[in-house]
């Protein structure tokens, strides 16, 4: 059965290495954001540091959100959707697999990377490394949930915006704990509570995210 | 094997079909025919379980094939009007994810003799976006060449395919049906499949 996720997974993984514009495009997004605030704000550091962790993870849902309509539009498009909608396994270990792909070629570069950007916000390494841990814990919440909308929007014309007006307020929770946590760190306070919350979100998106996506794969195929 | 009763069909406030009836027994083919818009993929679709009737229902070996779930999809091999291969991906590869994807086990020997089947040796290494759009046809159909499931649904097979390539895929067919195999296929084309038993259908 994970046979078949891992399947999926590095099927999806090849593509996206055929395809890497789409990937550096949304880490390119992610740079860009997070460097307009220092620019615009000025260099006055209390109050960089009191942006920095909405700012960041701000930016890294809305480049989460870029790459979202690209999940099961070229499957649908090339008819490779219809093959995995009737290959004999579960659909929602289908939807795992690529939840997985798109979280190893968006949320983890992301998260690895936002430290770096940190740096443009005077971040404390302790708060640096809060942020990067949040985000690697946040983002594969904001794969599972974001996969729902974007199935929910197959086929449709200007699903792109749409899928944004559908998943960002459930991205709400995500970000309040995810900045929350970084939040907790510089003003010295410990973040292990706000990281709790964040992981049990990021489970509960990843293992129940997938089943409600094979059920609007299912429609937008019908 | 495959049997549906009185199926019915609408798309919006339109009506495509109603009261269509049929059955397949093994080693037999049912030839879909009709317009352009009167239902063909819409039924084939019916038959994958990708679309529901309005009413009616489709039983394999006595059984919904609903409330078969996996079980049947274990059986089923659908090739619809779209390949279903990736542009970026090679012959080879497409051939050996699909596989995989599927539950089954093809090693690298086996997807090589697949492609040179279909007269793709040489280019297996080739992105498949180079490809001319009946080489992209004959990707798609060198799954059927290993393909061991007892129910082919073929949306269109022939389309983009050269004669001597028309006439190779209804041998293949005709082997399926010889081993016992059930196939459902509509086309435009006069194709001649040596198979013993083929029903018709003809959607109005």
């Amino acid at each position: 059965m994970m046979g078949m996720v891992a399947a999926i997974t590095a099927r999806d993984l090849k593509l996206a290495m055929r395809r890497q514009a789409d990937i550096v495009s949304v880490l390119f997004f992610f740079i860009i954001v997070a460097s307009l605030f220092p620019l615009g704000i000025g260099p006055e550091q209390d109050l960089l540091r009191k942006l920095a962790p909405g700012v960041l993870w701000v930016g890294a849902l809305l480049a989460t959100m870029l790459s979202l309509p690209k999940l099961f539009a070229d499957d649908f498009r090339d008819g490779t959707l219809e093959q995995l909608v009737l290959a004999p396994q579960p659909l929602g270990l289908t939807v795992l697999g690529k939840v997985l792909a798109h979280w190893l070629v968006s949320g983890l570069p992301l998260a690895l990377l936002a430290p770096v950007l940190g740096l443009q916000f005077d971040l404390s390494s302790d708060a640096l490394l809060v942020l990067t841990v949040s985000l690697l814990i946040g983002t594969p919440a904001l794969s599972g949930i974001g996969a729902i909308g974007a199935a929910l929007t197959l086929g449709l014309r200007g699903g792109g915006v749409l899928v944004s007006l559908l998943v960002l307020p459930l991205y709400i929770p995500v970000l309040i704990f995810g900045a929350g946590a970084v939040d907790a760190t510089v003003a010295g306070l410990g973040a292990e509570a706000h990281l709790s919350i964040l992981g049990a979100l990021a489970i509960g998106g990843v293992f129940f995210a997938p089943w409600a996506t094979a059920a609007a794969l299912r429609i937008a195929l019908e | 094997m495959l049997e549906a009763s009185h199926l019915e069909c609408q798309r919006g406030d339109r009506r495509l079909f109603a009261g269509v009836d049929f059955r397949l027994d093994a080693g037999e083919m049912l030839f879909l025919q009709g317009k352009n818009g009167s239902g063909k993929t819409t039924l084939l679709r019916m038959i994958c379980g990708l679309s529901h009737p309005v009413s009616g229902e489709i039983r394999w070996k006595g059984e919904s094939i609903h409330a078969l779930g996996e079980t049947f999809r274990e059986e089923l091999c659908y090739l619809g009007h779209l390949n279903a291969i990736k542009e970026e991906l090679t012959p080879l590869e497409n051939l050996s994810a699909s596989a995989k994807l599927a539950g089954e086990a093809l090693n690298e020997d086996e997807a090589l003799d697949a492609l040179e089947v279909v007269g793709l040796l040489g280019r297996e290494d080739l992105a498949c976006k180079y490809l001319s759009q009946g080489q992209k046809r004959r990707v798609a159909l060198s799954r059927l060449v290993q393909e061991k499931r007892a129910l082919w649904v073929l949306d269109e097979p022939f389309v983009a395919l050269d004669v001597a390539a028309v006439s190779w895929l209804a041998g293949l067919i005709g082997a399926h049906l010889q081993r016992g195999g059930l196939a459902v296929l509509t086309t435009h084309q006069t194709v001649d499949i040596p198979a013993g038993a083929i029903r018709e259908l003809k959607l109005s």
